[in-house]
């Protein structure tokens, strides 16, 4: 009788590579859920008396809820330690953009209809549109930058830099959503308490890491660098 | 009682084709209305049991535009006693109890009065009126209501000359309404007493010939159509005549967003959106805002001489 060899543990920190392929079509899948329910609506004439306000909502709440999943991604990983979650990381923050995409697409064409004056004026005296339209120009080099031959040809550091702008801008579109809201502020404060959290942690696991750099100094100062650049090619 | 009939029937008086279907089909889902409900359908079914409001005078204040579909104008509510979705209102306003029901008119008046609801139906033959509503949030309607002149009201209890202000005062019911603090309750709203007389101001019972849905402001609420639709208070309790201008909710809630007046002004942008355009409810394009709402002939005058971009 032959051995078999013992049965991998089936740890939820380390997945097998077959696992991760399986769980970022399951990602895919739930992702488009959002777009799905949208269009089932839209079919069955379920949108409400303004299916253009509708439209407008339910895909700017998606482009801000996907926002702060890709944001959550890193905390998480750090406090499960299950590290195959930064595998998923990119096609959430593309998600991201698609929704933001399908959020001002609804605005231009359907709720302005190409009025380009209107836009650009909008653009220019509305605040709330001109933070929630900065944010939107300033994911696209994010988007643009996502594949791995962008993320080589602008070196890790490099990269890595550009896309922390997210931060930025996942506070721009919470703004947008504060600014635009008459007088309930309660969706809109929820909103800005998670994304207060997941900057926070990173402040506070910042703040840990060069406290403890300053206790015990690196052997060299290149050291300390390198030690910062987290690998984001996914495979 | 006896009913005067124009001469003759104009086009507009007629029931479009698509309004009547629509009430076939309402009286039809109330047939089923019990299990309707059994099944979580919509609570407006409870509505269907309203009383009839009887044989209506035709109003000669009325526009010929198409009618807003009743299933939008009843389920697409701003009534944020009830929830700030515009879906909330057609879930959460059936808790309201609008039966007994009774408005306090009080302040600078020579008779004050307390009235019931089968007092104020009796104030004046009720009259079906077709007016535009036009949101602040640059959305519009056009709304079969059912009502009396608020002036009829307010002649009632003889308002003395010192009274310049009428300030209306909504239901606050913690019990059954959304307590949290979004707008300084209970939701107050006011006019200049000769806006209040304007034969255009309505106080309405009901909309499509039936009592009022309670998300649309039952038993009875104000309807302003040269104003945004803010204006017009929902389910009033108290009317008080006063020399001051009285403070009002949104006013309070925005000074620099939504002013006293409130006229719809396409000239005059909310800070925060533009106000030259509106989207008809059912309407793909949007469409040029009126000044005054369309009303402009009958109510500008009202305002002559008045710098409507400081007095918004």
């Amino acid at each position: 009788m032959t051995a078999t060899p013992a049965p991998r543990s089936p740890s939820i920190k380390a997945l097998s590579p077959q696992k991760i392929s399986a769980l970022k079509v399951l990602v895919f899948i739930l992702s488009l859920i959002p777009l799905g329910l949208l269009l089932l609506a839209f079919f069955q004439d379920e949108l409400g008396a303004n299916p253009i306000e509708t439209i407008t909502h339910a895909t700017g709440d998606w482009t801000l809820r996907f926002l702060l999943i890709t944001l959550a991604v890193t905390p998480l990983r750090k406090l499960t330690g299950w590290h195959w979650l930064l595998r998923l990381r990119r096609m959430l923050g593309l998600f991201t953009f698609f929704y933001a995409v399908l959020h001002f697409g609804t605005y231009i064409v359907l709720d302005q209809f190409f009025d380009w004056r209107a836009v650009v004026l909008d653009v220019l005296k509305r605040p709330y549109i001109t933070v929630g339209f900065a944010a939107f120009v300033l994911l696209v080099p994010l988007a643009v930058t996502s594949t791995n031959a962008m993320v080589r040809r602008l070196g890790g550091r490099r990269w890595q830099a550009l896309h922390r702008s997210v931060y930025g801008i996942a506070i721009l579109g919470v703004v947008h959503y504060w600014w635009l809201v008459k007088a309930d502020v309660f969706a809109p404060l929820i909103y800005a308490l998670i994304l207060a959290v997941l900057l926070g942690l990173r402040a506070w696991w910042r703040e840990q890491e060069r406290r403890r750099q300053r206790a015990a100094p690196p052997p060299s100062a290149t050291g300390r660098s390198q030690g910062r650049i987290i690998p984001i090619l996914p495979q | 009682m006896l009913i005067k009939h124009a001469a003759d029937t104009r086009p507009s008086e007629i029931t479009s084709p698509e309004l009547y279907a629509d009430r076939r089909r309402f009286l039809r889902l109330a047939g089923a209305g019990t299990a309707a409900l059994a099944l979580g359908g919509p609570t407006e079914l409870l509505a269907a049991q309203a009383r009839d409001l009887g044989p209506l005078v035709k109003s000669p204040f009325t526009v010929d535009e198409p009618l807003t579909p009743r299933k939008d104008v009843t389920r697409y509510n701003n009534f944020y006693e009830f929830g700030t979705d515009k879906g909330d209102p057609a879930i959460n306003a059936h808790r309201m109890k609008t039966d007994p029901w009774t408005i306090k008119v009080e302040g600078l008046v020579g008779k004050p009065r307390t009235f019931d609801l089968d007092q104020i139906y009796k104030l004046a033959p009720l009259e079906e009126r077709i007016y535009r509503l036009r949101c602040v949030e640059a959305w519009s309607m056009v709304i079969p209501w059912v009502g009396f002149p608020l002036s009829a009201l307010l002649k009632a209890v003889e308002p003395l000359g010192s009274a310049k202000y009428v300030e209306f005062v909504s239901l606050f019911d913690p019990k059954v309404m959304d307590t949290r603090p979004v707008l300084d309750w209970p939701y107050k709203e006011g006019l200049r007493l000769d806006e209040a007389m304007h034969p255009l101001t309505l106080m309405a019972v009901g909309l499509y010939g039936e009592e009022l849905p309670n998300q649309n402001g039952a038993p009875v609420r104000l309807v302003v159509p040269w104003k945004y639709g803010f204006k017009s208070a929902k389910s009033i309790v108290t009317i008080r005549l006063t020399d001051k201008q009285p403070n009002t909710s949104w006013n309070d809630a925005g000074p620099g967003e939504y002013g006293f007046y409130s006229n719809v002004n396409p000239d005059v942008d909310h800070p925060r959106w533009s106000q030259a355009k509106e989207r008809r409810i059912g309407d793909f394009l949007k469409r040029k805002t009126l000044p005054f709402n369309g009303y402009a002939d009958q109510v500008a005058s009202m305002y002559a001489g008045m710098d409507l971009r400081k007095n918004f």
